[in-house]
């Protein structure tokens, strides 16, 4: 169980968050053109990577905040975590 | 029966406390202290259970948790426990056991005729016998295996007892209470630093219970006492024996498997059977110990041969002889340490030494209790079917290739000793990657990958004195590092006598003309043959070897057999250890209850059950509950002797008739604040919210991003920029939780916070063409007439006293209302109801009935929205905005979503107009085509309507639009069930809605 380190609320254990996916992926705008390609990348397709990944996770039974953490998918390593709104 | 193994003095038993108990039925005793394995050796038996394979008979190997044979099948409390090695049961009054693995018994095994029939069970044999005739595979092979094979049956009964997880933080978790245990465990405590000291067995110090060593003035023993009774009284040091730290996970998160009261005859009350802690250390101290290793020759799984270090330790510990005339064979000197202790106790033994010409104190001193000692000599095979009666042995060459000079000596025991692996699961489990030491021919851990350390043979360090300076120097520097605390504790001076090096030789070469087994994994039957076989096949990686012969691969783990597969796999390779690796240390170490892995999490998971505030009323109203997510709602009221079809159709019918109050406590509710609101509501929902007026509700879809529809419900604006939405009551978790991701990480810029309150309101739905009457009634002040509450109105008001909101929003498609008060007051409002009601004839109603007003309504829910469908394909297309953009709304363009035959929901009634149509049936045109029949779609909930009194069900289907008047079939092939239906709307009853406006 890996122990994540909430920017908000400290060290805590695994069952207390909830995973979110990729971090890096940007939602298109609101009310602007976005071709099919573009959608279906944002909608569908995720990379896979081996190694370091900026992912979210939801603070789901604590503070209930989206925060980034770096984490490597092969050694889950965490390198390091960050509030919704901090880039690395 | 008498003991006649047993010691007239000696070892750590209470010999005051005699034990009964039986084994296959028959009766024994022993003594408080004993374990299962040292009472029946007490008691002189030796024949315990068959092996895997070939049903050969199996003795004991060993004296503890590296023991390959001794599996047997408890029974305890009425409750049957499979898979307990005797080597570790405690023996408690009344224990009663029994052979696994044999049919019909242990003396006469059928399935020992596998051993006549060997060539049939080469390496791999799963993969190559049994291949042909295909059919008698299924019939006639694998029901004989199965039935001949596997450790014990497991229980088909509920299990009773209790089993509980633990969370436990510390500065130091130190596995093992051996001397580096002991040592590291008390310079971290003196430092102030939260230790948990694990041990696996009843005693706490590991090998200092059996070694003749002296520390400072005292034996090892009497040293170790003293240790673990000053940690007792530290308040930062939690002990735990009969406690198995089996698994090192991420993060230095180690689980560890607390035996709580499997040593008792039954379970006490308030107390676990056993506990799994999950520990989270700062620093892991693996003093874990060592493994003796065997050698190998013909029949070394003959009943009788064992671990020298096993047979030293119930001499020791438990004061019994493993046999009267035993061989010591040995390739080091520990095997004279049993040999000297035989001899202390008046036994004669042999030693066989595979070395030519050792020196060392300890064989000085065999020589001078002279003991018989035979240098370079050997067993070469073990004789005796269910128990060794002699040994054939032999001189062998400096070269170790050609033996000679064989001759049989009789003898009742073989112990072996092939000098030690170090227990390195924990650390290879770490990540640590380990490395082959040569000085021991064994791996042990290399650089740290988590916050772990190696001590002690584990580490490969043979010698007590370098064991205690490294644990005591480890334990206070990992220690001083989190409490930056250091009270030195001095190293004590230690005597112990100096071995000599152990020889590199482990397998006995076969004479000439003799085919005798040669056994590496005892557990799983794999000789050395069948190694040879799978490399001859070409197979080359260990874990490819591994999986095709099994080595290693039984409950024991391979923790006998692994060091001498590999040394066998890189002989015939002509390789090196290192090259060829060790396969993957997996957890857990040990095996670990079912039970124990499950916890708490039986039943209903441990998840709270939560009750509406009006939960009572219901019982006591014979409400039949149901769950729904974590909530217990009302299915049906039961009244006399109605069931589930009748109760629900009449209170489904006094809705449209006169009026029903139904308990919508459960429904998700969000509060949502601030300035931007309205415009978030505007991008959440699929249609527009900008002008929603105060006082006003609105009901609305949202989508995910990929177009499909998440959840639905009605949102009121209570004022300017305060919001309340309801969920249903499935998804408001995720719903709170996609709200969240959208206003913290998508468009932070908006000022809106959002939290759920579903647990401060109370809710009724008072619903049917009454339902007026009774609001009125509940608040006489309030102008509730048509005009005054419209549809999708809003108003605050004063129940007898209680605050109230209410909302005329209809999910019966009648004339309806909800009634939210605070949660506390939610019961005072359901009696006013029911009370107030009761002159417009009100009656309460359960979820089924709300079903039933639902599906007839042709609203859709859950079974609709099941995370498949889009707003067109429950025809909520009204509710799509076309001029503003939302979550989801550019997948809504997607070519499959705007096909023309695009599913649709319809309704569905059976032509005989009797038939109900089971939900999850097809959806097909013709009921006769040839399989697989093209599906038009499926039905997706079904009810009988009360309106028309006949069945009535949703269904969504291709081209559903253009479908209704067709008649098709709905088809369940579980049900095996054809009905002819005609497809009609799905807006069953009141199309045009005018009821909810009425
Ligand atoms: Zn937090």
């Amino acid at each position: 169980m890996l122990y994540i380190k909430c920017p908000h609320c400290g060290l805590r254990s695994q069952n207390e968050f909830s995973y979110g996916g990729d971090a890096t992926v940007k939602r298109p705008e609101l009310n602007k053109e976005v071709s099919d390609q573009n959608w279906d990348n944002f909608v569908y397709l995720r990379k896979s990577p081996r190694g370091k990944h900026l992912e979210l996770w939801q603070h789901i039974s604590g503070c209930r905040q989206w925060i980034k953490v770096e984490r490597d998918t092969l050694t889950h390593e965490i390198f390091k975590t960050l509030k919704a709104n901090e880039e690395l | 029966m008498s003991e006649n193994y047993r010691l007239e003095k000696g070892g750590l038993i209470n010999r005051n406390k005699k034990i009964k108990f039986k084994f296959n039925g028959k009766k024994y005793f022993g003594y408080e202290g004993d374990t299962l394995a040292s009472a029946l050796l007490a008691n002189g038996v030796h024949l315990v259970g068959r092996s895997f394979k070939y049903h050969r008979p199996r003795g004991f190997f060993g004296a503890g948790v590296d023991e390959p044979y001794a599996i047997v099948q408890m029974n305890r409390n009425n409750e049957v426990d499979p898979n307990v090695r005797a080597t570790e049961q405690e023996l408690f009054e009344g224990l009663e056991a029994k052979s696994v693995n044999c049919w019909p018994n242990v003396n006469f095994d059928i399935g020992a005729i596998n051993n006549f029939l060997n060539k049939f069970f080469p390496a791999g044999f799963y993969y190559k016998t049994f291949m042909w005739p295909k059919s008698f595979w299924y019939k006639i092979y694998e029901p004989i295996i199965r039935k001949a094979a596997g450790f014990g049956a497991a229980s088909i009964k509920h299990d009773k007892e209790r089993y509980e997880h633990k969370y436990e933080y510390c500065d130091l978790l130190i596995a093992g209470t051996g001397p580096s245990g002991l040592a590291s465990a008390y310079a971290a405590a003196q430092n102030g630093a939260r230790v948990i000291l694990a041990e696996d067995k009843s005693r706490i110090g590991g090998s200092l219970l059996v070694n003749e060593v002296t520390i400072g003035n005292q034996s090892g023993q009497e040293w170790a006492e003293k240790i673990i009774s000053e940690l007792k009284s530290m308040p930062n040091v939690i002990i735990k024996n009969r406690s198995q730290v089996f698994g090192y996970y991420d993060h230095n998160m180690l689980v560890m498997s607390e035996r709580v009261s499997d040593h008792l005859p039954k379970t006490d009350k308030y107390t676990p059977k056993q506990r799994l802690w999950y520990i989270r250390a700062k620093e892991v101290i693996i003093s874990s110990g060592s493994i003796e290793r065997p050698l190998v020759f013909g029949n070394n799984d003959t009943p009788g041969v064992m671990l020298s270090s096993a047979a030293k330790e119930y001499l020791k510990v438990y004061g019994v002889l493993v046999g009267k005339k035993p061989i010591i064979f040995t390739n080091n000197d520990s095997g004279y340490e049993t040999a000297i202790e035989f001899k202390k106790n008046g036994i004669d033994p042999l030693i066989l030494d595979s070395r030519k010409n050792p020196d060392s104190e300890i064989i000085k001193e065999a020589k001078d209790l002279e003991i018989s000692i035979k240098f370079s000599y050997v067993v070469v095979a073990a004789n005796g079917y269910k128990k060794v009666n002699s040994a054939n042995i032999a001189k062998i060459s400096d070269d170790k290739k050609i033996i000679s000079n064989i001759e049989s000596i009789k003898c009742d025991c073989i112990c072996v000793s092939g000098f030690w692996t170090p227990t390195i699961h924990l650390a290879s489990q770490s990540g640590n990657k380990t490395k082959f030491n040569e000085e021991i021919d064994a791996f042990v851990p290399s650089k740290s990958k988590q916050k772990e350390t190696t001590l002690g043979s584990a580490n490969g360090v043979f010698t007590l004195e370098e064991t205690l300076k490294t644990s005591f120097e480890k334990g206070s520097e990992l220690s001083k590092q989190i409490t930056n605390k250091e009270n030195k504790v001095s190293i004590p001076t230690v005597v112990e006598k100096k071995s000599s090096k152990h020889d590199k030789f482990w397998c006995v070469p076969l004479p000439e003309g003799k085919n005798y087994k040669r056994f590496l994994d005892f557990q799983n039957d794999v000789s050395v043959s069948d190694i040879q076989l799978a490399l001859r096949e070409g197979y080359r990686s260990i874990e490819h070897v591994k999986r095709y012969t099994t080595l290693g691969m039984a409950t024991d783990q391979g923790k006998t057999s692994n060091l001498n597969g590999l040394q066998l796999v890189s002989e015939v390779e002509n390789k090196v250890v290192p090259q060829v690796g060790h396969t993957t240390f997996r957890p857990p170490y040990t095996p670990v209850a079912i039970g124990a892995i499950v916890g708490r999490e039986v039943g209903k998971h441990s998840k709270p059950t939560r009750k509406s505030p009006m939960h009572y009323w219901h019982e006591k109203n014979n409400a039949v509950f149901v769950d729904a997510g974590v909530w217990l709602r009302p299915r049906y009221y039961k009244q006399g002797n109605e069931n589930l079809f009748e109760a629900s159709k009449r209170e489904a019918k006094n809705v449209r008739q006169n009026v029903g109050v139904c308990d919508v406590t459960t429904l998700g509710k969000i509060d949502i604040k601030g300035p931007d609101a309205a415009e978030f509501l505007n991008r959440v929902y699929t249609n527009a919210w900008l002008k929603l007026p105060v006082g006003k509700a609105r009901y609305g879809v949202m989508l995910r991003e990929d177009g499909i529809v998440m959840d639905d419900g009605t949102t009121t604006r209570i004022s300017e920029n305060h919001y309340h939405m309801t969920t249903t009551t499935a998804q408001a978790a995720n719903v709170l939780s996609h709200l969240e991701y959208y206003l913290q990480l998508v468009w932070p810029e908006l000022n809106v916070n959002v939290v759920s309150s579903t647990e401060q309101w109370a809710g009724a739905a008072i619903a049917g063409p009454k339902s007026r009457d009774v609001l009125q009634r509940l608040f006489p002040d309030l102008d509730v007439s048509k005009e005054g509450l419209p549809f999708m109105g809003y108003m605050e008001g004063n129940l007898f006293g209680v605050n109230a909101k209410i909302f005329r929003i209809s999910f019966s498609g009648e004339l309806a209302y909800e009634v939210n008060v605070e949660s506390d007051n939610g019961n005072f409002m359901w009696e006013k109801i029911m009370e107030i009601g009761k002159e417009f004839n009100i009656q309460p109603y359960g979820t089924e009935a709300l079903s039933t007003l639902r599906i007839e309504m042709g609203h859709v829910a859950g079974s609709e929205l099941d995370g498949r469908t889009i707003p067109y394909d429950n025809s909520l297309e009204g509710l799509v905005s076309k001029k503003k953009d939302f979550i989801g709304k550019r997948s809504l363009s997607k070519k499959a979503f705007i096909e023309p035959d695009r599913q649709k929901v319809v309704g569905v009634v059976p032509l005989d107009k009797k038939t109900s149509i089971p939900e999850g049936s097809y959806i097909v045109k013709d009921a006769k085509a040839k399989l697989p029949n093209p599906k038009l779609g499926h039905v997706s909930a079904s009810c009988w309507s009360v309106e028309y009194d006949n069945p009535f069900s949703l269904a969504i289907i291709k081209d559903g639009k253009n479908m209704i008047g067709q008649k098709l079939f709905a088809m369940s092939p579980l049900k095996n069930k054809t009905i002819p239906v005609e497809i009609v709307s799905s807006h069953y009853v009141d199309p045009k809605g005018e009821r909810v406006r009425s």
